[in-house]
């Protein structure tokens, strides 16, 4: 067994050093999106390394927003020019699939990311600091909370800059991930847009030890995941000889033709197949929180500051459910029989856990934290579904889903006290006599996120049970249906809380935002109430972009 | 020597790895044993790539292994920035928010 081999591997350096290399063809213009956020993040760190501290602010806000605006064009270029439908392909050697699920994913992905800018970059919901205007970031994360150095950071009105290539890193990284076509893609697009949320929960201006404990407990069990993920991806390797998701199929199905002994003699060696596969699984629903592989999520969202709070809670469910549709879809669609039912039990458990720990929540972040665990349940219940309704219920639920999420949190970021923001349900007793509007806005939110109709949430939660229900998975739809009644119980407890109770004496107050962030929550609105009131459109766009090519 | 005897080391090191992310208290030595599951996963490749006769294997051991330096960096500016805070790097010691 060990001669074969090792000439095959002495022949591959062979080839490799006496024939010139040919220049492999790189497709520039499909491309074109993540190059374009990833180069403009590589500028971003050149801007704040040689840019004044006082240009920097404009010169990133600027820059990242071109850049993701661009990126989005040429993603709805790139569609209209029909590489979503009949030129779909695999691209960049082999390592990117530029499809229908991966573009629509990508535009929502961009999309996210240029309205969070305007989150991200608001400046007026704090308090003027010694003549400076300063968001909700820290300003010098470096320093001890509370120390002489912060002291002097916040004297000087310095803020954290560095946030906007961290974001667009984040964004090349999520704009790779439900494109990725084999398995060495999918773990370097997981890193690159992991570790700048790592970063980027760490960063608060408020609340800073809380923030600190986030981005340890996110980065631990972050890096915990992705070893697991990476032991899985080298299980899958030793199982098929490849990590190309096609070449990986072929062997799955058993459709190889001459397979070398070595391959043959691992291809008949089913555990590295399964426990391989449970392994990548297990990473990937990591990353979108769901049961059991969700303890993460409650002490992260409460902890990151609410800008990053509601990007990461809206892109990264996008790009980790379209890593794991095209897995699920691609890779393993031989072996559903085995994942179907681990996948039916993660399902029930997220929509059961997450509906019913909700309850008890008493804090706004943590109960969107929990009710985004249920989401993923409901989401799921599509991707179980094995059928190409299910890809395009679970495309729509997560564009639905996404600016509803966003919005949510920019509300949050504008009920204040003067701790900061006033997180604490008891606070927001009350809010919709004082502040008729963001009450309102905050209810059209919360009667998205629990699915009534002519909300966006109704039209995703029934295309996602429309889809499970015809792929045999009626009794998920059961449970579904039952844990949507229980968190609907919760989203209204908040509303009556808001309208029909007596403010706090010393309640909190809600900041006026500028343009930025009233731009973030128009556009969410304005995407809820679209998507809920005439949804055909969205709906045939997702089923047009519902098919993965091979 | 049967290259099948890599792929039980590279088992166990990524066993002791796990279970010392889930026994140890230091936030430096969970992270360090999550170095371990990830240099017990790129033994795996290199054992894998030599049972196969190609390279794929031995060059995602290379990206793995930049990945991890990546996440050294990130790791431990969040780790260093959590000891200055509280004068404990005890993952036991953050627990501000209620679980």
């Amino acid at each position: 067994m060990s001669a074969d081999p090792s000439i095959q591997a002495a022949s591959g350096v062979h080839t490799l050093w006496t024939h010139a290399a040919e220049a492999p063809s790189i497709e520039f213009l499909q491309l074109s999106p993540a190059l374009i956020v990833l180069g403009a993040a590589v500028v971003a760190v050149l801007v704040e390394a040689f840019a004044p501290r006082s240009a920097r602010y404009a010169l990133q806000v600027g820059l990242s927003a071109l850049a993701l605006a661009g990126a989005l064009a040429a993603v709805i270029g790139l569609a209209a020019g029909g590489w979503a439908t009949e030129k779909a392909a695999v691209i960049g050697i082999g390592s990117l699939a530029l499809d229908g699920p991966a573009l629509f994913l990508q535009g929502v992905i961009l999309a996210v990311g240029l309205v969070s800018v305007g989150t991200f970059a608001e400046r007026r919901l704090e308090p003027v600091a010694h003549g400076a205007r300063v968001d909700s970031f820290a300003a010098q994360p470096a320093a001890v909370p509370g120390g002489p150095g912060e002291r002097e950071a916040i004297k000087a009105g310095w803020t954290t800059t560095e946030i906007f290539p961290l974001l667009l890193f984040a964004v090349g990284g999520m704009l790779l991930f439900p494109a990725a076509n084999d398995l060495l893609t999918l773990f370097i697009a997981l890193e690159v847009f992991s570790l700048p949320l790592y970063l980027l929960c760490a960063l608060s201006r408020r609340r800073r030890l809380l923030s600190q404990e986030a981005a340890v407990k996110y980065f631990l069990l972050g890096a915990f995941s992705s070893a697991f993920l990476i032991f899985g991806i080298a299980l899958l390797y030793g199982y098929a000889g490849t990590v190309s998701y096609a070449g990986i199929a072929a062997v799955v199905d058993g459709s190889v033709e001459n397979p070398s002994p070595a391959l043959a003699a691992a291809m008949g060696n089913d555990a590295l197949l399964l426990v391989g596969a449970a392994l990548v699984l297990m990473g990937l629903l990591f990353k979108v929180g769901a049961v059991p592989f969700h303890m993460w999520t409650p002490d992260v969202y409460q902890g990151a500051p609410t800008p990053v709070t509601g990007f990461m809670a809206a892109a990264t469910k996008v790009a980790a459910f379209g890593a794991l549709l095209r897995l699920l879809y691609v890779v393993l669609p031989g072996l559903s029989w085995d994942w179907r039912p681990v996948l039916w039990g993660v399902a029930i458990l997220s929509m059961v856990v997450g509906a019913i720990v909700a309850i008890t929540q008493t804090d706004v972040k943590r109960l969107l934290a929990y009710s985004s665990i249920a989401h993923a349940g409901f989401i799921l219940a599509g991707v179980v579904a094995v059928n190409p309704q299910g890809i395009s219920s679970v495309l729509f639920y997560l564009l639905a889903y996404s600016f509803v999420t966003l919005g949510a949190f920019a509300v949050v970021t504008l009920v204040r006290d003067a701790g900061g923001e006033a997180t604490h349900l008891s606070k927001w007793a009350g809010l919709g006599r004082r502040s008729p509007l963001v009450a309102a806005v905050f209810a059209i939110f919360l009667l998205a996120f629990a699915g009534i109709p002519l909300t966006s949430g109704f039209v995703g939660k029934f295309a996602v049970f429309k889809a499970a229900a015809e792929g045999g998975a009626g009794v998920l739809v059961v449970v579904g249906v039952l844990s949507s009644a229980v968190a609907a119980f919760f989203y209204l407890r908040v509303i009556v809380l808001m309208f029909f109770s007596e403010p706090a004496a010393e309640g909190p107050t809600v900041a006026i935002p500028s343009v930025l962030t009233k731009a973030t929550i128009g556009i969410a609105v304005a995407a809820t109430l679209l998507l809920g009131v005439l949804p055909q459109y969205f709906l045939d766009l997702a089923t047009q972009a519902g098919v993965f090519v091979r | 020597m049967n290259p099948a005897n890599y792929l039980y080391l590279a088992a166990l090191l990524f066993t002791i790895g796990a279970f010392g992310v889930l026994i140890r208290r230091n936030a430096i030595v969970v992270f360090m044993c999550v170095e371990l599951m990830l240099n017990a996963a790129n033994l795996t490749l290199v054992a894998f790539s030599r049972m196969h006769g190609n390279l794929d294997g031995q060059i995602m051991a290379f990206f793995v292994m930049v990945v991890a330096a990546a996440e050294v960096v990130v790791g431990l500016a969040i780790i260093v920035m959590l000891y200055r805070s509280r004068h404990s790097a005890s993952v036991d010691d953050a627990s501000l928010m209620k679980l």
